[in-house]
């Protein structure tokens, strides 16, 4: 079973809409608008709330969306289900291009992005000091890392396409990439399941020092574990979207076994998840803050609901076999887990009631301006490169 | 290959096997830190503070800082409502009633900072004398440690396009000066805030409560809260009225740190984990007569 991965071809952006594109190009304005007049007028930041939505959407909710191919690296290799093999690769760019383009929130987020280098060099002139005791340092070099762990995993697509170009070096160089990248690949894909494993936990950690004033519902030991947990379902259930989707628009196939297994094992996580949520609250003798009805409690069980319902439609075997089923299911997953992390960085961070914030419009459109970045990579890269599995075929089109 | 149950267990047993162990709190692995010998510090008491203000105006003067004439209706005057970018130091009023008290804000000078634990390649750090810095040259501006302070204390530059953290540090530029001195304690006219070694000052903090026992509410506020700081309050009102909501002695890194080393100690951990990732592929690759499979994952 070599690659059966094909181009959609035709010109690199012929499929997606202007919209799309101007979206794109008013996101990379403002970027540059940012920089121009700093964040306190750009964005709805302040001393209090000094994470927003980029932090909390870009960065951590992206990379949590990125986890496609994390999660089909678990499935695929470890677990040794070979089988799934025509869903990877598309995930592996959703991770590549979702990762990429969290790293460019942080950039636009901090304040001096011009020193991001110092981080892995910890520091300069005066090198090598790193402060192993923050999460963010972890998060900072495992997200470095990965981004060039997911470029090498996709580069397989690029060699396959190059090898056979007409200008000879670069085929030569293809060819040859291609066979040290093959030997490699077990070690880059064990590395492309330990990063995450270790950067999407830490994301949770990191909260745990915001801990006094972080809300009961949210503030636990257990945030790492419920952070690698929700980020693993986010993933599979970006890997049925985009499957649905691609079969939708690009008419290729869309695997619809593999695809209800995949929501089988995001439904038993969810499960698990919810179930350690709960005996932890109540371990805490917290429960009594999910009844509490304020937006604290609220937005707890929005949260656990938008968790639940996908478990629970995820459970039946023959609705499995239903593809909008499973469209819908995932994006409930998906809303779940975004709701997740936006109340873990936001709504339960309380430094005080002399503070709110909410994103400025510009602040809005930068995130969808990059989102639209992503969409059309993502079009781009599949129209040109092997990345969608198989033929098109109408048969099993949605 | 049928995607039975049991397989799926398995699958999800390992999966989360280095998440379980990275969750399960690891306790004893940090020890409390405690106050530094040569710690000095601050005192305030509300008792004695008459609002003047001098030290919010020496403050700006001894660190170069502009007025801030942001708020609105104040444009003609210094009136900084908070602790801000141009504000390393304030005197805010609490009033209920009859009872009022003022209280002054500053860096508390942590035993065990948030601050320092959260800054990735240490702009912050607990320096000479237990005094928290921050510097320039390592500052990324991510702002994780106005995330992690309990106090609220650093703040970021919002105004700036290329943004500094601005918090105090006890006046560390006069450090070379004979009679050291923060500004803000040289000038107060009430003595309302001293400074001093630690030891002294935490003395002193004791004897007045012992002392006047119905003037203070029963407490030295940061002899031991979050672990402690090397500014010390005495009040007449409780201090959860003035800000100090927190009734907790764990110190804020404590429990974020216990897990992060319980995990990465020696990065013994992540490795064995990458170890056997490494090899349960290899032998699934074997096992099941995969192909070598380019870019397929
Ligand atoms: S008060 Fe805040 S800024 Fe000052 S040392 Fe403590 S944690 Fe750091
Ligand atoms: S903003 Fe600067 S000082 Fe604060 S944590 Fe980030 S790098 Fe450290
Ligand atoms: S010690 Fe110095 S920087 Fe800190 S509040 Fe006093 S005058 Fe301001």
């Amino acid at each position: 079973m070599s690659s059966q991965a094909q181009p959609l071809g035709g010109p690199a952006l012929g499929k997606v809409s202007k919209w799309i594109l101007w979206l794109g190009i008013v996101g990379v304005v403002l970027i540059l608008w940012r920089f121009g007049v700093g964040l306190g007028r750009s964005t709805g930041l302040n001393d209090g709330y000094p994470w927003g939505l980029w932090i909390a959407f870009d960065v951590v909710t992206g990379t949590a969306l990125g986890c496609g191919g994390f999660a089909m690296a678990l499935l695929v290799y470890i677990f040794n289900k070979g089988k799934y093999h025509p869903l990877v690769r598309p995930a592996i760019l959703t991770s590549a291009l979702g990762y990429s383009l969290a790293g460019l929130a942080i950039a636009i987020d901090v304040g001096k992005p011009w020193f991001i280098w110092r981080i892995p060099l910890g520091g300069f002139p005066d090198m090598g000091k790193y402060n192993w005791n923050s999460a963010l340092l972890e998060v900072a070099l495992c997200v470095m890392a990965y981004v060039i762990v997911l470029w090498i995993e996709l580069s397989p697509a690029f060699f396959e396409k190059w090898k056979d170009s007409p200008k000879e070096g670069l085929a030569n160089f293809s060819k040859k990439a291609y066979g040290i990248v093959n030997k490699l690949l077990i070690w880059i894909i064990a590395l492309g399941v330990l990063l995450p494993t270790m950067h999407q936990s830490s994301l949770g950690s990191l909260m745990l020092l915001s801990g006094p004033r972080l809300h009961g519902l949210w503030n636990t030991p257990l945030l790492p574990l419920l952070f690698l947990m929700s980020c693993i379902v986010m993933g599979y259930a970006v890997v049925v979207m985009e499957a649905a989707l691609s079969s939708r628009f690009f008419g290729r196939p869309s695997h619809k076994t593999m695809l209800a297994d995949i929501g089988k094992v995001a439904a038993y996580i969810s499960w698990a998840y919810l179930v350690i949520r709960f005996v932890e609250l109540a371990l805490r003798g917290r429960l009594g803050l999910m009844f509490q009805f304020n937006v604290y409690s609220l937005m707890f069980w929005i949260e656990i609901v938008c968790f639940a319902v996908p478990a629970v439609m995820l459970m039946s075997a023959q609705k499995r076999q239903d593809l909008g089923h499973l469209f819908r299911a995932a994006m409930l997953l998906i809303v779940a887990g975004t709701l997740y992390r936006f109340d873990t960085y936001l709504v339960a961070f309380m430094p005080g009631e002399n503070f709110s914030y909410f994103p400025t419009v510009p602040e809005m459109f930068v995130t969808i301006g990059i989102v639209a970045i992503e969409i059309l990579l993502y079009v781009a890269l599949v129209t040109v490169f092997p990345i969608l599995a198989g033929r098109p075929t109408t048969a099993e089109a949605h | 290959m049928a995607f039975d149950r049991r397989s799926l267990l398995k699958g999800m047993a390992g999966a989360s096997a280095a998440a379980v162990a990275s969750a399960s709190p690891v306790k004893a692995a940090r020890e409390r830190k405690t106050v530094p010998e040569d710690a000095r510090g601050m005192l305030y008491d509300t008792t004695l503070c008459i609002g003047c203000k001098a030290c919010v105006r020496a403050c700006k003067e001894a660190n170069n800082l502009p007025a801030d004439t942001s708020t609105p209706g104040m444009e003609n005057f210094d009136a900084p409502t908070d602790l801000n970018e141009y504000t390393k130091n304030i005197i805010k009023l609490y009033r209920e009633g009859d009872r009022r008290s003022y209280v002054k804000r500053q860096c508390m000078q942590c035993v065990d900072p948030a601050c320092v634990g959260a800054c990735m390649i240490g702009a912050f750090r607990k320096e000479k004398y237990g005094v928290i810095t921050w510097d320039k040259d390592r500052c990324i501006g991510c702002r994780y440690c106005q995330m992690a302070c309990p106090f609220n204390i650093p703040k970021f530059e919002w105004s700036s396009i290329n943004p500094d953290i601005v918090k105090c540090e006890y006046c560390r530029q006069r450090e070379g000066d004979k009679q050291w001195e923060p500004a803000c304690c040289e000038v107060c006219p009430r003595e309302a805030v001293i400074a001093g070694t630690y030891e002294e000052l935490l003395t002193e903090a004791r004897r007045r409560l012992e002392t006047y026992p119905d003037r203070y509410e029963p407490k030295i506020y940061g002899e031991k809260d979050l672990g402690g700081t090397q500014v010390l309050y005495l009040s007449h009102v409780p201090f959860e009225k003035l800000g100090f909501e927190f009734d907790s002695e764990e110190p804020v890194p404590e429990l974020q740190q216990t897990i992060q080393h319980g995990v990465y100690q020696g990065f013994i951990a992540p490795a064995a984990l990458y170890a056997m990732l490494g090899v349960v592929m290899w032998r699934n690759r074997k096992k099941s007569g995969l192909p070598e499979e380019g870019g397929e994952a």
